[in-house]
C-alpha cells in the first residue's frame, strides 16, 4: 500500500469542475510536483487535503487510514501540515509565537494547568521552545526571532510559513507556491532546504509550484494537471516534455 | 536604553522579563494597598468601579483583543452574574461559594452564547452579542418570581468570616483590587500557555489556525466561556457595590463601556483594560466637574473680562444648561471613541509605549517609527 493516495478525487462548484477523478499515490519520503496552468486545479487539491473543502467524490488515504471525512484540525494531528500560496501568518505575533503555534498538535496542558501555570505547563513550554529552536536553526531564522511578523519582508515571511508547518513535525507536508515572490537566491534555498526536509528529516514532501528549474532540481516525481485533469505523470524530464503538457502550457 | 541578554528560555517564560518590573510592579501594589489610608472615601470608591470595569475589560480583551470576537453583550454576562448573586443570597449561601457560582454560571452561559456564534464573524457577531443582551434584559424583567422584574434585588453586605464586608469599607476595596490581581494573572498565564497562543491564532487566520492542528470551534468556545466567567465575577462584585439591582442598569450602554475600556485603553495588551477602566470611570467625575463648577467659573471670567452682572448670570445659565444636558455624556463617549479610532488605534497603552521609546532612544527617536504600514492583503477565500 501506498503512503498517502488520493483515489478518484473530484471537486465540483456546480457545472465547473475544479478537480476531475484525479487518482495518485505517493511512496513515504518522495518528493512530488504539482504543475499545471493558473486555475488547473492544484491548490484545490491541497485544500481538498488540508480539508478546507469537502470532496464531491473520491476518497483520501493517509498511512492506510482514510482521512476524507476527517474534520481540518486533526489533519495536522496526523502529521500533515501545509504552507499557503498567499501566506497565512497570525500577523501580530512574533515569528516565536508563530512558530510556537505549529507545536499546538502536541501541547496536552488543560485549561486549568494553564491558568495556573503549573510546573508541567513550564516544562513542556520549554521543550516546545527547544523544538521550535531546531526549526529555527535549520532554516536560519535566528535574526527574526522576536519580530512581529506585519514587519518583516515577503522572504522572510515564506520562510517563516515554512518554519512553522516544520515545527509541527509533520510526515508529510504540503508546499503551495514555496518559491513564489522569491528571488533566484531566495529560491535556491528553498530547494537545498526541500532537499534536506527529506534526507534530514524524513518528510514526504507534495509541492505545487511554477518555477520549473526548482521543480526538476528538487522532485522525484511530477504530475501535470490541467482543468482538473492529470495530463501527465512520472518523472520532471518526462512530464515536461509530454505534447499534452505544452500544449496545456503554450496552447496548441 | 536596556538591553537583555538571554540565556535561557526561562527569559522569555517569566512574569517579570528583568528587575525593573519589579520595582514598577512592587510600588504599584504599595500604592494600592496604602490608598484607603490616604485618599478621600469617594476616591476609594470610584478606585472599587476602576477594578470592576478593569475586570471586565480582562474579560473583554480575552474574547475581543486576543480571540477577535467583538461582543457587544457583557452587560448581560455582568447582570447574570449580580442577578446569581443577588438569587443565591436569599437561601443564605456564603459568599465564597455564591461568589464562585456566579463565575460558574455566567461562563456556562457564555458557552452557550459562543456556539450560535462560531459561524459568525465581524459586524454580524456583534449584532448577535447585542441581541443576546437584548434577550436577557428582557428575561430579567419579565422573570419575576426570580428578578423581581422592574422592582429590582435588594443585594445583602457580604458576610466573610464572622465580619461584615459593607461596600464603602477599605475592606470591599482590597476584595475588589485582590480578585483584579489574581484575574490579571491567570489571564497572563493563560495568554502566554499554548491556549492563549490559539486564540491569537484564530484572531490572526482562522484557516491557518485549523491546518495547525486547532480545533477552532471549540477554542471560540472556550474563550466566550472564559471571558463570560470572568464577567460574572465582576457582576458579583458589582452587585455588592450597588446594593440594588434592576434590569435596566444593564443596558447596551454599559457594553458599549466596556467595549470603550479596552478600545481607549489598548486592545493589544493586558495593560489596556486597566487604563481603560481608569479613564472610563473617571469620566463621571469629570461630568461632574463640568455641572458644578465650569457654569460658575465661566461666569467669573466673562465678569473679568467686563460683562455685567446680568450678563454673567445669563452665561451661567446656559453654559449650565449645556453642561447638564441629557445625553451630554452619550456624546462625549462618541467623541472620545472616534478621537481614539482617528488618532490613538493602539490606546492609552499605545501612547504611553511610544512615550517610553522616545525617552529611551532620546535623542535619537524618529517620528516615523510608528507610522501605520501597509499590510499585505490576506485571501479570505477559505474562511
Amino acid at each position: 500500500m501506498s503512503y498517502f493516495r488520493a483515489e478518484n478525487l473530484s471537486l465540483h462548484f456546480g457545472g465547473l469542475k475544479a478537480v476531475d477523478s484525479v487518482n495518485f499515490a505517493m511512496e513515504k519520503g518522495e518528493i512530488l510536483s504539482i504543475i499545471g496552468p493558473n486555475g488547473a486545479g492544484k491548490s484545490s487539491i491541497f485544500n481538498l487535503i488540508s480539508r478546507l473543502y469537502d470532496p464531491t467524490s473520491g476518497r483520501l488515504f493517509f498511512e492506510d487510514q482514510e482521512i476524507t471525512h476527517e474534520p481540518p484540525y486533526s489533519i495536522a494531528k496526523l502529521g500533515i501540515a501545509r504552507t499557503f500560496q498567499n501566506i497565512e501568518l497570525f500577523e501580530n505575533a512574533s515569528v516565536l509565537n508563530n512558530l510556537l503555534v505549529g507545536r499546538h498538535r502536541h501541547c496536552t496542558s488543560s485549561l486549568w494547568q494553564e491558568i495556573l501555570y503549573m510546573p508541567s505547563v513550564r516544562r513542556d513550554e520549554k521543550i516546545h521552545r527547544h523544538k521550535v529552536e531546531q526549526v529555527i536553526e535549520f532554516l536560519d531564522l535566528e535574526p527574526y526571532r522576536d519580530r512581529v511578523i506585519s514587519g518583516l519582508p515577503y522572504g522572510v515571511r515564506k520562510v517563516v510559513e515554512l518554519a512553522r508547518a516544520l515545527c509541527t513535525e509533520p510526515k508529510l507536508i504540503l508546499l503551495d507556491e514555496p518559491s513564489s515572490g522569491l528571488n533566484v537566491e531566495e529560491t535556491t534555498d528553498m530547494s537545498f532546504w526541500i532537499r534536506d526536509m527529506k534526507s534530514e528529516l524524513g518528510i514526504t514532501v507534495l509541492m505545487v509550484e511554477h518555477d520549473m528549474s526548482l521543480v526538476s532540481r528538487v522532485s522525484d516525481r511530477v504530475i501535470a494537471l490541467n482543468y482538473g485533469k492529470v495530463l501527465a505523470m512520472g518523472q520532471p524530464a518526462e512530464v515536461q516534455s509530454h505534447p499534452d503538457v505544452v500544449a496545456a502550457y503554450l496552447g496548441a | 536604553m536596556k538591553f537583555l541578554f538571554k540565556t535561557d528560555y526561562e527569559d522569555d517564560i517569566r512574569l517579570f522579563p528583568h528587575s525593573g518590573y519589579l520595582w514598577t510592579y512592587g510600588t504599584l501594589l504599595v500604592l494600592i494597598a496604602a490608598a484607603p489610608f490616604v485618599l478621600s472615601s469617594y476616591l476609594i470608591s470610584q478606585l472599587v468601579f476602576v477594578s470592576i470595569y478593569a475586570i471586565v475589560g480582562v474579560a473583554l480583551l480575552i474574547l475581543t483583543g486576543f480571540t477577535g470576537q467583538a461582543s457587544l453583550g457583557h452587560a448581560a454576562f455582568l447582570a447574570i452574574g449580580a442577578y446569581t448573586t443577588a438569587y443565591l443570597q436569599q437561601f443564605g449561601v456564603p459568599f465564597p461559594v455564591y461568589f464562585l457560582t456566579a463565575g460558574l454560571l455566567t461562563g456556562i452561559i457564555g458557552a452557550i452564547v459562543g456556539f450560535p456564534a462560531l459561524r459568525l464573524h465581524g459586524i454580524y457577531l456583534v449584532i448577535a452579542t447585542i441581541s443576546f443582551a437584548l434577550i436577557v434584559e428582557e428575561i430579567l424583567a419579565r422573570w419575576e418570581s426570580v428578578t423581581h422584574g422592574n422592582e429590582g434585588l435588594r443585594v445583602k453586605t457580604i458576610q466573610m468570616l464572622g465580619t461584615t464586608v459593607p461596600r464603602d469599607s477599605a475592606g470591599f476595596y482590597y476584595l475588589c483590587m485582590g480578585v483584579l490581581i489574581v484575574v490579571i494573572l491567570g489571564a497572563i498565564n493563560l495568554l502566554r500557555s499554548p491556549t492563549g497562543r490559539a486564540f491569537v491564532a484564530i484572531r490572526d487566520s482562522e484557516t491557518a489556525a485549523k491546518s495547525m492542528g486547532i480545533n477552532v470551534s471549540l477554542y471560540k468556545v472556550k474563550s466566550f466561556a472564559i471571558s463570560a466567567a470572568i464577567t460574572g465575577l465582576a457582576g458579583c462584585l458589582f452587585a455588592h457595590k450597588l446594593t440594588f439591582i434592576s434590569p435596566e442598569m444593564f443596558t447596551l450602554q454599559l457594553s458599549i463601556e466596556f467595549i470603550m475600556v479596552i478600545l481607549i485603553g489598548g486592545a493589544f495588551s493586558l495593560h489596556g483594560a486597566v487604563l481603560g477602566a481608569i479613564f472610563i470611570v473617571m469620566v463621571d467625575p469629570f461630568l461632574t466637574f463640568l455641572k458644578d463648577d465650569i457654569p460658575g467659573a465661566i461666569a467669573n471670567f466673562s465678569m473679568l473680562m467686563g460683562a455685567g452682572a446680568e450678563r454673567a448670570a445669563a452665561i451661567e445659565k446656559s453654559t449650565a444648561a449645556v453642561a447638564s444636558a441629557n445625553g451630554l455624556k452619550g456624546a462625549i463617549y462618541g467623541f472620545l471613541i472616534m478621537a481614539f479610532i482617528l488618532f490613538e488605534p493602539l490606546g492609552l497603552y499605545g501612547r504611553w509605549l511610544k512615550i517610553k521609546l522616545f525617552f529611551q532612544l532620546f535623542p535619537l527617536y524618529k517620528r516615523a517609527t510608528f507610522k501605520r504600514q501597509k499590510i499585505y492583503v490576506k485571501s479570505e477565500r477559505n474562511r
